[in-house]
């Protein structure tokens, strides 16, 4: 396998690879997401309890679990940046923290818009609410670190540490928070039942949970090429890079 | 020119030349055995023993987060209304709350100023293991704001009108809590010690670490108040004051070494 | 087995094609050296082009962006408890505590590198701190401070001394006696490591290496 994986351990072949990989990423989380969302919000059932409201279900599932995917994902290039020295590993997680956090803050909002109607109030501490809550937190707390550095070197291997201690309190954290909330849950808050879902509702949630998937990697992709040519911009064959695209 | 004179002598000449400055070659030569045999207990003791000298000549470290730590205790009656029946009811709560403050203002003490100073960098260019040094700076941290807070718990708790059963719990739940604050914020310190306005980012990356415990401690603490047994919070904030125990020191190792790069 | 028996053919230290970024500036690029018992050598070059850089790889502090350090012939992160027993770090900061006296102060750090204290005492008379012993650090001059950290080379018989900018707030009868040390420490079969603006007096310049780092063309 580190045969394999050896060459894309050059900054130079992984820019290049990133680059012919984009456009196949691009089109497919395109025809995917247009696929899924307009089945999505304009042709499957509306729920017989929350009529439309429901809809935002297929944006807000995706970004909930997306945004914890993102943060292991973060964490497992942290670890091989920290354990292996892969440099390659701290762009990677570099270029993820945004939008993990991004994420993280679409499936907040969504979470409140849905909680209107369903809950009659923006806000209840509710388990999951808060513990997306708290990842965010950790995501911006990995960002400020990041920026804080001056060194990108220096900042990828702090966040990276940061982002680790984080992933083995994630569960931790998750765990307090589902006891914390059972053991104060006053009001009756009824929580979404869970039907299996019919499969008019299913097909059209695959095809948005997919299309969702791809799109957080097309923009890991953009900002995965950008860390490399941040962190590599004494390096020769950035500046032909530079030289050519200014020359057009 | 008395420098070309000298340039060409011999060590030995030279030594006898400057008198005021002597080399005692025979000393130089004899110092082979003049290290000692390493020793994590020893390397700890050395440590904690340094911090301990320095935190008690240096009073006002001790005393402000405890200063601290009293008066938002006091703020909360005065936010709230002076009602016993509420007051009781959210005391573990502000008392959690403020030791998790006060706590988070002292650590900044913990690696600061021997960052700044340069002896940060000689503990890890020593022989000792990092984690040793770190865990010896951490327990003296804890030694002087964690226990004082412990201490002067039970005299809020009075002013909070806490529950009479919840008294042991408040001071189980101290003992096993603050030293996992000072442990997970030690993480923090020696990721933002070499950034130059790191005070604000620390709490952003500590305090989202401390809510377990906040839970947990505040939970055994009200279930104290109704007479139910608690040990199942307390055998958690165990756990986790032995799994920081156990993989902090090494984080903090690490980022020790990341941030004096 | 003495550390500092003499002239042996591996290196003490050597780097192998250090490459140093900081702030996105190249500062030196596949930087190679070996050091050898009884060397002493002296980095050289211009403010801002990388000698205390150079250094804190050397001493592993730092991470070079890429390359290696070696501790006769073994990756120092390999073994890294036998290298700093035998390394000597002195950087820019003195590393001594205001809160504790001259005494305390030497004892600490002799300690802490695994060297015995007994006649710290001794060795503060040496640098000119007779009678200063139990003033609190805080109350003495950034030149005391910079002699309370350099005691620390009379006991030393680690062979590898990084000393950067060891002159620095040093008087010119310290400085006289610092190079006398250093010629004492690398006849006995030690290396030292330095930085300075002031060029060597009472050292040959015949025995000193020179490393000089200059890649602002770059």
């Amino acid at each position: 396998m580190w045969k394999w994986l050896h060459p894309y351990a050059n900054p130079e072949v992984s820019y290049h690879f990133t680059n012919k990989l984009l456009p196949w990423l691009s089109a497919l989380a395109a025809i995917f997401l247009s696929i899924g969302l307009v089945w999505a919000l304009l042709f499957a059932p509306a729920d017989y309890q929350q009529g439309h409201s429901f809809r935002i279900f297929y944006i807000h599932v995706p970004a909930a679990s997306l945004s914890m995917g993102i943060y292991v994902s973060m964490a497992i290039a942290a670890f091989s940046s920290l354990v292996w020295q892969l440099k390659l590993a701290d762009a990677s997680a570099a270029a993820m923290a945004p939008v993990g956090a991004a994420f993280t803050a679409i499936a907040l909002i969504t979470g409140a818009a849905w909680g209107k109607p369903m809950w009659g109030t923006w806000w209840i501490w509710d388990a999951r609410l808060t513990s997306e809550l708290i990842l965010l937190f950790l995501y911006l707390g990995v960002i400020a670190l990041h920026n804080a550095f001056e060194d990108k070197n220096l900042a990828g291997k702090a966040a990276g540490i940061l982002t680790l201690v984080g992933v083995i309190n994630i569960p931790i954290i998750k765990y307090s928070v589902e006891w914390w909330n059972t053991l104060h849950q006053g009001s009756t808050v009824s929580k979404l039942g869970k039907p299996s879902m019919s499969l008019d509702m299913l097909w059209p949630f695959i095809f948005c949970f997919i299309g969702f998937s791809l799109l957080v990697g097309v923009i890991i992709c953009l900002r995965f090429r950008n860390e490399i040519l941040a962190r590599n911009s004494i390096r020769p064959w950035v500046r032909e890079l530079v030289q050519q695209n200014t020359v057009k | 020119m008395t420098l070309k004179a000298q340039s060409t002598q011999e060590t030995e000449n030279l030594t006898a030349m400057n008198g005021n400055s002597v080399i005692d070659n025979t000393v130089l030569e004899n110092a082979a055995p003049s290290s000692q045999p390493l020793s994590y207990r020893r390397a700890f003791m050395l440590v904690l023993k340094r911090d301990l000298t320095i935190a008690m000549r240096h009073k006002d470290d001790i005393v402000n987060p405890l200063l601290f730590f009293v008066i938002v205790v006091t703020l909360f009656p005065l936010g709230i209304g002076p009602e016993a029946q509420t007051l009781s009811r959210i005391a573990p709560g502000i008392i959690w709350v403020a030791a998790l403050l006060a706590t988070l203002l002292s650590l900044d003490r913990l690696f600061k100023s021997d960052h700044l100073d340069g002896s940060l960098e000689q503990m890890l260019l020593s022989p000792h293991p990092i984690f040793v040094l770190v865990l010896a700076k951490i327990f003296a941290h804890w030694l002087i704001t964690g226990l004082p807070l412990i201490l002067i718990a039970p005299l809020l708790a009075v002013l909070l009108h806490l529950d009479e059963n919840s008294y042991t719990a408040l001071l189980l739940t101290l003992l096993l809590g603050t030293p996992v604050l000072s442990l997970l914020g030690a993480v923090g310190v020696a990721l933002t010690v070499g950034i130059k306005k790191g005070g604000v980012l620390l709490s952003l990356l500590v305090l989202p670490l401390y809510i377990p415990v906040l839970i947990f401690a505040t939970s055994a603490i009200d279930t104290a108040a109704l007479g139910l047994p608690y040990s199942g919070q307390l055998a958690i904030i165990a756990a986790l004051f032995f799994g920081s125990l156990t993989l902090a020191p090494f984080a903090v190792g690490a980022a020790l070494k990341v941030s004096t790069n | 087995m003495n550390p500092l028996s003499k002239k042996t053919s591996t290196p003490l230290i050597s780097a192998v094609n250090l490459t140093c970024i900081r702030e996105e500036r190249l500062l030196f690029d596949e930087l190679s050296v070996e050091i050898y018992p009884g060397d002493i050598v002296q980095v050289e070059g211009p403010n801002g082009s990388g000698k205390t850089s150079l250094l804190r790889i050397l001493s592993g502090l730092s991470q070079p962006y890429d390359g290696q350090i070696l501790y006769k012939n073994e990756i120092i992160s390999l073994c890294r408890e036998e290298f700093h027993q035998n390394l000597l770090y002195f950087g820019h900061l003195s590393g001594v505590k205001g809160e504790m006296t001259a005494e305390e102060n030497l004892d600490f750090n002799l300690a802490l590198h695994g060297n015995k204290t007994q006649e710290s005492l001794a060795y503060l008379a040496k640098v000119n701190l007779s009678g200063f012993e139990d003033s609190l650090a805080s109350h003495l001059s950034a030149g005391q401070h910079r002699r309370i950290a350099l005691a620390r080379l009379y006991q030393s018989n680690a062979p590898i001394w990084i000393l950067d900018e060891p002159f620095t707030a040093i008087d010119k009868q310290g400085v006289a006696g610092l190079e006398q040390l250093f010629s004492a420490h690398a006849q006995r079969g030690g290396c030292v490591i330095l930085t300075t603006h002031q060029d060597l007096i009472s050292i040959k310049p015949a025995q000193v290496k020179k490393i000089t780092l200059d890649y602002s063309y770059l």
